[in-house]
């Protein structure tokens, strides 16, 4: 793999997405982020890799504050996540308040989580319409093309049971655009498909990265993180180890600790 | 030898085997032995002058009883009503972050759950006789208004207070269990999306729940079909006290109670086919097909072919229910 194969990006504007300083995460004594620095710059494909347990899970579900971080700081778009500043004490936000930071960050999980009870179509309208009270008939027409995109127009009536784990894990893609979010969050996204269902995901995945969607992604994949991203942060035990290009990193990784998880997963 | 082998163009069908079944004669026995059995049964049943058919007929088209259906049916249905939506009310409490709801709801079904519903009822219809009036006004001070409490709660509103309050205590833990079946992924991805609590508890939990919550609420109905025969301890008129009422005046105990019995049978087996279609609604989603209605797997049964497989794009019965 070579540099060719990404296309530019317009690098800097001068706000990070998400910026990260200092921040810690514990369950009860156990410290699963040690004090995370990171930023995301607008549209770049940024991947978190690292062995299970590292954090990096966690770190993503910290961002549109699924789980409440202990200590540090954490922004997305120059906005603090889940606390309010006033002078120098912060305010937690209310669950409403919440609720509408989340509407602009979508979120991909390893389990894709569908709705069972509705029908693809259903699952992908459901947001705009409960949460954006959008007239029925447009999100629907809007759902549809979403699908469409995926490359599922034609299943858009089944219900997830009847849907491979690819074709699932597509439907998911297209439910959290339809909140047209300016960040995806995606959590290990093809860790749960069978091997020969892993390049449809991952098709649709690289189709968004070229659209300039800011993207965070939790990735065993390392060839995708090769070729589409356009950072990679390797986390262990509950720090970033190391970070750079992706490229870089993945061919000539600098710790030890990043050369011993390299050697298992390539 | 082979056909095929030698290039011959119509296939040959093989020979199908004919072996001699397995032979079960212990069903058969079986069989026998049961079927005498119904009809030593049947043959005590009818011939036993004790049962008197005639008044057991009689009975069934007694008035009186026949209004105590209507009030049965009516206890039934609106207690299940506030059973369920107190249920509900008092499982979202119980599971509510906030320690003062979930403190009261479990003071509730402790409390309700506690004592026996017979006791419960006998309170509500005493209730003037503990507290003549019932007010409302400021606390401690000036009264607004002010109403006798047997005026306010008459026999059947005393009767409805307790099945109701009692089954809403019953109904929260079963909704409670429901909504804790449900995947927290669902949760999660509802919470993701940036829909509230409540929206995530009504679109996305609760229907899911509701797999759970039927079946055991069905067998709750039943029972509270029974159960209102406990009002008679407050003497309302429901289709067994009816009954009661026509037996010690009569003294033809057992042809009464069959009569009632018969037609509380003929309730609950209506109760049990409405609750198969209210499971199979649920079932949506859940099962790549529905099984077929019984009115289906008739129908086929009779047109000699399999009941139908639903395909996925056809949910019989669902047409309307949200498809493309």
């Amino acid at each position: 793999m070579t540099d060719l194969t990404k296309t530019p990006r317009d690098a800097a504007s001068a706000e990070p997405m998400v910026k990260a300083e200092g921040v810690h995460k514990s369950y009860g004594l156990v410290e699963v982020l040690k004090g995370i620095d990171l930023e995301v710059r607008q549209s770049e494909v940024f991947c978190l890799v690292g062995p299970s347990g590292s954090g990096k899970s966690t770190f993503l579900r910290c961002i549109n504050h699924l789980e409440k971080i202990n200590g540090g700081r954490l922004w997305v778009d120059g906005e603090l996540v889940g606390y309010r500043q006033k002078g120098d004490r912060l305010h937690e936000l209310k669950d409403r308040e919440v609720a509408l930071k989340r509407r602009d960050i979508g979120m991909v999980f390893q389990r894709f989580n569908l709705f069972p009870h509705m029908t693809a179509v259903e699952n992908v309208m459901e947001a705009p319409v409960q949460v954006k009270r959008e007239n029925k008939a447009a999100a629907r027409e809007r759902s549809m093309a979403l699908l469409e995109r995926v490359g599922l127009a034609d299943k858009a009536g089944n219900y997830p049971s009847q849907l491979s784990g690819g074709q699932q894990q597509r439907v998911a893609i297209a439910r959290a655009l339809a909140m047209k979010p300016k960040l995806m969050l995606f959590d290990e996204p093809t860790s749960a498909l069978d091997p020969e269902l892993v390049g449809e995901v991952l098709d649709v995945m690289r189709g968004l990265a070229e659209e300039g969607m800011t993207m965070i992604v939790v990735t065993h994949e390392m060839g995708f993180a090769r070729e589409v991203g356009d950072a990679l942060v390797f986390m262990d035990g509950g720090v970033v180890v190391e970070s750079g290009n992706p490229r870089e990193v993945l061919t000539n990784p600098q710790h030890a600790r990043t050369r011993a998880f390299l050697s298992k997963v390539l | 030898m082979n056909p095929s082998e030698k290039g011959v163009v119509t296939p040959v069908r093989p020979e199908p085997i004919k072996a001699v079944p397995v032979r079960h004669p212990g069903r058969w026995a079986g069989a026998i032995i049961i079927l005498v059995l119904a009809a030593m049964l049947v043959h005590a049943l009818i011939f036993n002058p004790a049962f008197q058919w005639d008044v057991v007929r009689q009975t069934m088209q007694d008035d009186t009883i026949i209004h105590g259906i209507g009030v049965t049916l009516e206890l039934t249905v609106l207690s299940m009503l506030m059973g369920v939506v107190g249920g509900v009310i008092l499982a979202v409490m119980r599971l509510s972050p906030n320690p003062l709801l979930s403190g009261t709801a479990w003071f509730y079904i402790w409390i309700f759950r506690g004592t026996p519903v017979l006791v419960q009822l006998v309170f509500w219809n005493f209730l003037g006789a503990i507290w003549e009036n019932l007010s409302i006004g400021i606390p401690f001070g000036p009264e607004f208004w002010s109403e006798s409490t047997n005026k306010l709660i008459p026999t059947f509103t005393a009767a409805l207070l307790g099945l109701g309050l009692n089954e809403a205590a019953y109904m929260a833990e079963i909704v409670r269990g429901g909504i804790q079946s449900v995947d927290e992924g669902q949760t999660e991805a509802a919470h993701a999306l940036g829909m509230s609590r409540t929206a995530t508890l009504r679109r996305i939990v609760l229907p899911q729940a509701m797999r759970v919550i039927v079946p055991p609420t069905g067998n709750e109905t039943i029972s509270m079909l029974k159960t209102t025969s406990l009002v008679q301890v407050i003497s309302l008129s429901e289709l067994f006290t009816a009954g009661h009422d026509i037996y010690s005046r009569t003294y033809q105990t057992i042809p009464v109670l069959v009569a009632i019995s018969i037609y509380y049978l003929l309730m609950t087996s209506i109760l049990t086919v409405g609750q198969y279609y209210i499971e199979r609604y649920y079932a949506r989603g859940a099962n790549r097909t529905l099984p077929p209605t019984p009115f289906q797997r008739l129908r086929s049964l009779f047109a000699g072919r399999p009941a139908p497989k639903t395909g996925h794009d056809v949910v019989p019965g669902l047409e309307g229910g949200g498809h493309v």
